[in-house]
């Protein structure tokens, strides 16, 4: 395949994952890598390098429209970014010691859990008191606006957030992914913040996570500009439509086609995995 | 903003607006190298076969931050894509930086301290203080 055809349906491709990334909420960083391995039959590790970057784009683009809106809680995201930065290094330095195989079986497994996530609708809890003593400390308890005005809610279980977001920074280093449904996870269901703090927060802690890895892929050598760009430029176009046209879209059966897609890269990621020859 | 005798005023909106600025300015700038240098790389290898099917690891100039620049002054396609992607990778990093100064400003002590950890870890890996 020559330079100009392969550029064009990497961004093509890439294109399409963060538009129904975008417009169903799973983020389309958790497709880039199945189908630059599965589809285009780049190496895992060019793949995930490719991805991390694009992770990185989407997140500063889209931070850049969320911060104005004022529902970022800048303390909560950077106590935790204390956590994923340290699991993203420890990531990367793992990526690095476990072969391609292995990592293969992980991001099977991580994609099969994102689709069975993505079928459960979430719960919003926002307590307005009891927060836990640690937030109380931290100053991690604020406001955000809402159609009545600016409510208060208190920050629950800081430690346990804590942890998971660990567990949410190894992932992301290891695999190149966001890891943005772990860190909603951790801060809607944990830590009871409003949706609209959780997802903007967990925005802003992506970027930040993914360029702790991304120091250590470039280093490495698994940033390849030729291949990364098209798919950066790809996502990050895609993310950007889909953020557009969000507000007139059908999500529901487009969420259904999505994950029965991110399905079946799941297992045979798994596949070739446990199989070998990835 | 920048008038002294109202810094210690600065509110966390105001903040917020800022660093919003920033992150887009550095995605702009960063996305418009890139593509700049992904034009220069199709005119000129458009047409040769590629293969990404085998690792083999981008070449040390590629790598490190000082080799980088240097490739892209002359203007060696690949070198001023990385450059691009390198600004990319910087953003999240400058955003980090800006709300350290911001926490300072604010005499947010708890902070300050917080902030500089996330920080120093980030620079710790970009300057390739992990064995790879």
């Amino acid at each position: 395949m020559s330079a100009l055809l392969f550029t064009l349906l990497a961004a093509g491709g890439s294109f399409s994952a963060g538009l129904l990334g975008a417009l169903t909420g799973l983020g389309g960083g958790i497709v880039i890598v199945p189908m630059l391995t599965l589809f285009f039959g780049v190496d895992l590790r060019y793949a995930i390098g490719a991805s991390l970057v694009s992770v990185i784009a989407t997140s500063s683009g889209a931070a850049a429209a969320y911060v104005k809106e004022g529902y970022t809680n800048v303390r909560v995201g950077m106590l935790l970014e204390i956590a994923t930065t340290i699991g993203a290094l420890g990531g990367a330095y793992l990526a690095g010691r476990i072969g391609t195989n292995a990592i293969a079986v992980i991001f099977g497994v991580v994609l099969l859990y994102s689709a069975w996530r993505s079928t459960k609708p979430l719960a919003e809890h926002v307590s307005t008191e009891h927060a836990h003593p640690l937030a109380n400390t931290l100053r991690l308890n604020s406001t955000y606006p809402t159609p009545n005005g600016l409510q208060p809610y208190a920050v629950q279980a800081v430690p346990a957030g804590f942890g998971l977001m660990f567990l949410a920074g190894i992932l992301s280093g290891l695999l190149g992914i966001g890891s943005g449904a772990l860190k909603v996870l951790a801060m809607d269901q944990m830590m009871h913040l409003p949706f609209k703090v959780s997802t903007t927060t967990s925005n802003f802690m992506i970027g930040v996570t993914a360029a702790a890895s991304a120091g250590i892929y470039l280093a490495r050598g698994y940033i390849n500009p030729s291949l990364a760009l098209p798919v950066m430029l790809g996502v990050l176009a895609g993310a950007l439509t889909g953020a557009r046209v969000l507000a007139g879209a059908n999500t529901k059966m487009l969420r259904r086609i999505f994950g029965v897609v991110v399905v079946v890269l799941a297992l045979e990621m798994l596949y070739r995995g446990v199989r070998g020859g990835l | 903003m920048a008038n002294p005798a109202r810094r210690d005023r600065w509110t966390d909106e105001e903040v917020d607006q800022l660093l919003g600025n920033l992150l887009r300015f550095g995605v702009i700038i960063a996305t418009i190298l890139a593509a700049a240098g992904g034009v220069l790389y199709l005119a000129r290898h458009g047409l040769e076969p590629t293969d990404y099917h085998v690792f083999r690891g981008e070449p040390a100039e590629l790598r490190r931050v000082g080799g980088i620049v240097r490739g892209a002054f002359e203007l060696n396609a690949v070198a001023v894509i990385q450059l691009g992607l390198l600004l990319l990778i910087a953003t999240p990093i400058a955003r980090v930086a800006m709300s350290l100064v911001a926490f300072i400003l604010q005499r947010d002590r708890v902070y300050i301290v917080v902030t500089s950890i996330v920080l120093a870890l980030l620079i710790f890996s970009l300057t390739g203080g992990v064995p790879g």
